[in-house]
C-alpha cells in the first residue's frame, strides 16, 4: 500500500468539494486507504433523528463490539461528516489539522 | 457529551405475513422497561423520511384491536437442537454415547452435543466438549458430579468420531476422540478415563442432540450449552464400550444388542424429524431449523446431490444462533373486516417515544381480486435482508465498500446486542458459516416503515426493500390507480391462480429471490398475455425454497456464482427443503433477461445516475411510455442517491436471454466507480470493470412484447421508486410509471412487432 502523501492538497479539495460519488483515481486510493487503515479509530455514526442528525461514534468490527459515542457535536448533514472525519484520518496520518468547515 | 445511544425498547412480530378479509393474525411483543403500551391498526402509505420526500403517512384503522396493552419481555429459545421426549426405553444403567463431530467453534466454552441431564445439571449424563475444546462426558449421579476429559483440544473443522462410555456397575468411564485427519504437531487423537461412583438416573428427562434441554415457558422451548457444528450419526447404546467396539459398530449398530437408539439425519431431510432406526424409534424433533442435507464424514466430492447419495450426507449443522420461531405469546389478535381494501398494513405500538410498527398485507378476498393491479410485495427478498448486520458487525469496513460512513440507527444497535435476534442471509453465524436459513416469525427490525440501511446512502439515509417499496402505494394512491396487494409467499402458495386475476403486476424494487414456484407462475401468466411492470433491479436473481412444513421459513444456498456475502461449502449447493439446486437462477436456464428484458449488471451504494433516451425510445411501439414527455434525460433527481437508476441496475444482453424483440428505451449515465459487476460478469478481472468505464454497467430501461397481447417493462434499477413522490409527483419518472401502467391497463393486446 502506497504511503499518503501530504502534499496531495489537491486530494483533500477534491474531497472537501465532493465528499460522495465520482472521484478520482487517486483520491479513491486515498480514500481506500483511510478507510481500511489498522491504527485509525473504526468511524462510524450513530444516527438519532432518522434522516436529520447523527452523531460521530467508533465501532470496531466483529459481533458484540461496543458502539462508543465519540464528544463531538451532532451532524445534520452526512456529507459534513465524512468531511470531519477525513480531517480527523488526515490529521493522524500526517499530523497536519485541515480547515474546519467545507 | 450530551448524547446517549438510542436503544429500541420495544419489537414485536406476528404470526402472519399477508391475509384476507375474515382472517385472524395475532401479534406479539417484548418490551424492555415498558408498563404498558398504545395498539392500533394502520393502513402505511408513506414513511419517506427524506428532507425532501412525502413524509410519513398513515391511516388509522377503527378495530377492536385499539387499546392499551399490558407491556412484558419475552426472551427468545435461540439455538437449533434436536429433543427427543423422555422415554423408559430411553434409560439405561451402563451407556456408550458416540457420533461423527465436525466441531467449528471447539473453543466457545461448554457446548453439549448428547444431553439427558438436567437444567440444574445435578442429574443424568452429557457428552460434551468442554471448556478447554476436548470431549468429555460428565454424570451426575445421587453422589455428585464427575467429569472425565480428553484433554485434547479438537481440531477445529475436521471431523471426528468421538464418544464415552459409562459402566453402572463399576462407575468406570472411557472418553474418546479419533481425527479423520492429523498433521505433524497437530494431532487431535485423544483418550481420557476415570470413575464416577453412585447411580445413574435420567429418568423423566428429556434427550438433547447438539444442546442440553432447558426450561418450556408457553410454546418456548430452551436449551443450554448449545453447540455449532456438523453432528453426524449419534448413537446411544445400553452398555459401556471403548473407542474401538463404538467405531466397530458405527455403520451396522443395530447389531448390539444393547442398542437403545441410531439416529440416522439422512432420512427424511426434508423434514423437521430426525429418525431414530433402532428398535425403539425414539425420534426427535428438530428446533429452530437447523441446516440439513449436509455433507458428512464420509463425504468424497463424488456426488454432489444429497438426494442420490444420502448416505454421504448424513450431517446437520447446528448453530447456536439459529432462530426460526420465537414462539412468544399473543398480545392481541385482529380479525380483518369483510371488505377491508386491500394494501399493507401494520399493527402501530407506542409508548411514550418507543414505538413499532409491525407490517402486514390485507390481500383481496380469496379466489378474488379487487382491482386489475397487483403489487407484488417482495417479500421473499425480505425475508432474505431480514435482521442484516452488515454495517454492525463490518462497522468501518463498510466505509471503502459503500463509500461513505454508515449510520447506525437504534434497530441496528439492538440488533448488534441481540444474536437472539438471529440474521439474515447475508451474515454470517457466529461459527463463521453462512446464515442458509431466515423466517419470519421473530421481530424482523429492518422490515419497517421509516427505516433506511444502515450502509447504503451516506450515513445509512437510502430506503431499502420494505421501506424503498412504500413510495410505490404512495403513488398508486395519489395518481388514482386501484390495486391489490398480495406478497411472494402469496404466489408460492397459489401461483398462476393468483396472477390470473390481474391484467398488471408491479415489482417492488427489489425483487431478488424467487422459489421456482413463484417464477413458474410469473413465467406462465406473462406468456399468457399479462403484463409486468419490473420497476426494480437485481430481481429474480437467487432461487430460494420456502420450508415445506413451517410458513414463513426460507432456505437459500449461495453456491457456484453471484455476488455472495458467504458461499456454501462445496458439495452443499442442493436445498434441503425441497432438494432442489440452489443458486442463481441464471446457472440453472432461467435467465432473468428471458423474463424482464434486462439482468444483474452491476451495484454501487453511494450516488444514483439517470437515463438518457435512446433513438429506439421514438419507436412506435413505446410512443405511449413517453407520451407527453419531452426530456432527454429521466429521473436524474430521487430520494435514493438523487438518481432513478442506480444502487443494483440490470442491463438488456442479447447474448444472455433478453428477447430479440427487446427496445431498449433509455440508459444510465452518472454512475461512480464505486459500482462493480458481479461475479458472474467477470470471468477475469479487467482494468475498466468500474462504474464510469464499464460499458456493460449500466441500468437499461426496456420494453418487450411477450405474445398473446402481454409485455413487459423494466427500469432495471433499485432507485427508480425513490424518484416516483419527487416534486409532488411532477417528474418523468412518474410520468412514464403512469403512461405505461395506463397502457398496461388498457385491455387492447399488445399486437407482435
Amino acid at each position: 500500500m502506497d504511503a499518503i502523501d501530504p502534499a496531495r492538497k489537491d486530494l483533500v479539495d477534491e474531497f472537501r468539494a465532493k465528499p460522495v460519488g465520482r472521484q478520482s483515481g487517486d483520491l479513491r486510493r486515498l480514500l481506500n486507504a483511510m478507510r481500511r487503515h489498522p491504527d485509525l479509530p473504526p468511524y462510524i455514526l450513530v444516527c438519532t433523528r432518522a434522516q436529520r442528525e447523527w452523531h460521530l461514534a467508533t465501532k470496531p468490527a466483529g459481533r458484540g463490539a461496543v458502539t462508543t459515542l465519540l464528544d463531538h457535536p451532532p451532524f445534520s448533514d452526512p456529507l459534513e461528516a465524512e468531511w470531519q472525519v477525513f480531517r480527523l484520518r488526515w490529521k493522524a496520518l500526517t499530523g497536519e489539522d485541515l480547515p474546519h468547515g467545507r | 457529551m450530551g448524547a446517549d445511544l438510542p436503544r429500541k425498547r420495544i419489537i414485536g412480530y406476528a404470526d402472519k405475513l399477508s391475509l384476507a378479509p375474515g382472517e385472524t393474525i395475532a401479534f406479539k411483543a417484548s418490551c424492555e422497561d415498558i408498563a404498558s403500551y398504545r395498539a392500533d391498526i394502520v393502513r402505511l402509505v408513506s414513511a419517506d423520511l427524506h428532507p425532501q420526500g412525502r413524509g410519513w403517512i398513515e391511516e388509522e384503522i377503527a378495530t377492536p384491536v385499539s387499546g392499551s396493552y399490558r407491556g412484558r419481555e419475552q426472551a427468545i429459545p435461540v439455538g437449533s437442537w434436536a429433543l427427543v421426549d423422555d422415554a423408559p426405553g430411553l434409560c439405561c444403567e451402563s451407556l456408550t454415547v458416540c457420533l461423527h463431530l465436525w466441531p467449528t467453534t471447539p473453543h466457545k466454552g461448554e457446548q453439549a452435543l448428547l444431553a439427558r441431564m438436567d437444567p440444574e445439571g445435578r442429574r443424568g449424563w452429557m457428552l460434551l466438549i468442554d471448556g478447554a475444546g476436548a470431549i468429555a462426558l460428565r454424570i451426575a449421579t445421587d453422589k455428585g458430579v464427575t467429569i472425565v476429559t480428553t484433554g485434547v483440544a479438537l481440531q477445529e473443522r475436521v471431523w471426528s468420531f468421538v464418544g464415552a462410555g459409562f459402566d453402572g456397575a463399576t462407575g468406570a468411564i472411557r472418553v474418546w476422540q479419533r481425527p479423520q485427519k492429523t498433521w505433524p504437531g497437530h494431532d487431535a487423537t485423544g483418550d481420557g478415563s476415570g470413575a464416577a461412583s453412585g447411580s445413574l438416573d435420567a429418568m423423566g428427562l428429556p434427550l438433547g442432540i447438539a444442546a442440553r434441554p432447558g426450561r418450556v415457558e408457553g410454546l418456548r422451548r430452551f436449551c443450554l450449552d448449545p453447540c455449532n457444528g456438523k453432528l453426524e450419526a449419534p448413537r446411544l447404546y445400553g452398555r459401556a464400550m471403548d473407542a474401538g467396539q463404538a467405531i466397530a459398530l458405527q455403520n451396522n449398530p443395530g447389531a448390539e444388542r444393547s442398542l437403545v437408539a441410531a439416529w440416522d439425519f439422512a432420512r427424511d431431510t426434508m423434514s423437521e424429524t430426525v429418525r431414530d432406526i433402532g428398535p425403539a424409534a425414539h425420534d426427535g424433533q428438530l428446533i429452530n431449523v437447523p441446516t440439513r442435507a449436509m455433507t458428512g464424514h464420509n463425504w468424497d466430492g463424488g456426488v454432489m446431490d444429497w438426494k442420490a447419495a444420502p448416505q454421504h450426507y448424513g450431517a446437520i449443522h447446528f448453530h447456536d444462533d439459529d432462530i426460526t420461531d420465537c414462539g412468544w405469546d399473543t398480545d392481541f389478535v385482529l380479525t380483518v373486516s369483510e371488505g377491508q381494501k386491500s394494501g399493507i398494513y401494520a399493527a402501530r405500538l407506542v409508548a411514550g417515544e418507543q414505538s413499532d410498527h409491525i407490517p402486514f398485507v390485507v390481500r383481496p378476498p380469496r379466489g378474488a381480486a379487487t382491482a386489475d393491479v397487483l403489487f407484488l410485495l417482495p417479500s421473499a427478498s425480505y425475508l432474505a435482508y431480514a435482521n442484516e448486520h452488515g454495517a454492525i458487525e463490518s462497522a468501518g469496513a463498510m466505509d471503502a465498500f459503500s463509500g461513505h460512513l454508515s449510520g447506525l440507527s437504534a434497530q441496528d444497535l439492538l440488533l448488534g446486542e441481540r444474536p437472539d435476534l438471529g440474521y439474515s442471509l447475508y451474515c454470517h453465524h457466529g461459527d463463521g458459516s453462512g446464515v442458509a436459513v431466515s423466517s419470519r416469525l421473530r421481530p424482523v427490525l429492518n422490515m419497517r416503515p421509516g427505516v433506511t440501511n444502515a450502509w447504503v446512502g451516506p450515513a445509512g439515509t437510502f430506503p431499502w426493500q420494505f421501506n424503498a417499496d412504500l413510495p410505490l402505494v404512495d403513488f398508486l394512491e395519489h395518481e388514482g390507480f386501484a390495486f391489490d396487494v398480495a406478497t411472494d409467499e402469496d404466489l408460492h402458495d397459489e401461483g398462476l391462480d393468483l396472477l390470473s386475476r390481474y391484467r398488471v403486476v408491479m415489482t417492488g424494487s427489489h425483487p431478488e429471490y424467487y422459489s421456482k414456484p413463484m417464477l413458474d407462475a410469473l413465467g406462465g401468466w406473462l406468456q399468457r398475455g399479462g403484463r409486468l411492470m419490473y420497476l426494480g433491479g437485481n430481481g429474480f436473481y437467487w432461487r430460494v425454497a420456502f420450508h415445506p412444513e413451517i410458513k414463513g421459513v426460507m432456505e437459500l444456498r449461495r453456491g457456484e456464482d453471484g455476488i455472495r456475502d458467504w458461499v456454501s461449502q462445496g458439495g452443499e449447493y442442493y436445498q434441503a427443503f425441497d432438494g432442489a439446486y440452489g443458486g442463481m437462477w441464471e446457472r440453472q436456464g432461467r435467465p432473468i433477461h428471458a423474463l424482464a428484458g434486462v439482468g444483474m449488471a452491476g451495484q454501487g451504494f453511494d450516488i444514483s445516475g439517470f437515463y438518457r433516451r435512446t433513438p429506439a425510445s421514438r419507436d412506435p411501439r413505446a410512443a405511449f411510455v413517453f407520451e407527453g414527455i419531452t426530456d432527454e434525460i429521466i429521473g436524474d433527481f430521487g430520494t435514493v442517491g438523487g438518481g432513478a437508476a442506480g444502487i443494483e441496475v440490470d442491463r438488456c444482453d442479447f447474448a444472455k436471454g433478453s428477447p430479440p424483440n427487446t427496445l431498449v428505451l433509455a440508459s444510465s449515465e452518472g454512475l461512480s466507480d464505486l459500482y462493480f459487476p458481479g461475479p458472474e460478469e467477470i470471468d477475469n478481472a479487467r482494468p475498466f470493470m468500474d462504474g464510469s468505464q464499464n460499458p456493460n454497467l449500466r441500468a437499461d430501461m426496456t420494453f418487450h412484447e411477450t405474445g398473446n397481447g402481454g409485455a413487459v417493462f423494466s427500469t432495471g434499477s433499485i432507485a427508480w421508486i425513490g424518484s416516483l413522490s419527487w416534486n409532488g409527483f411532477d417528474n418523468n419518472v412518474a410520468g412514464v410509471t403512469a403512461n405505461v401502467l395506463r397502457r398496461f391497463l388498457d385491455p387492447e393486446p399488445f399486437p407482435e412487432p
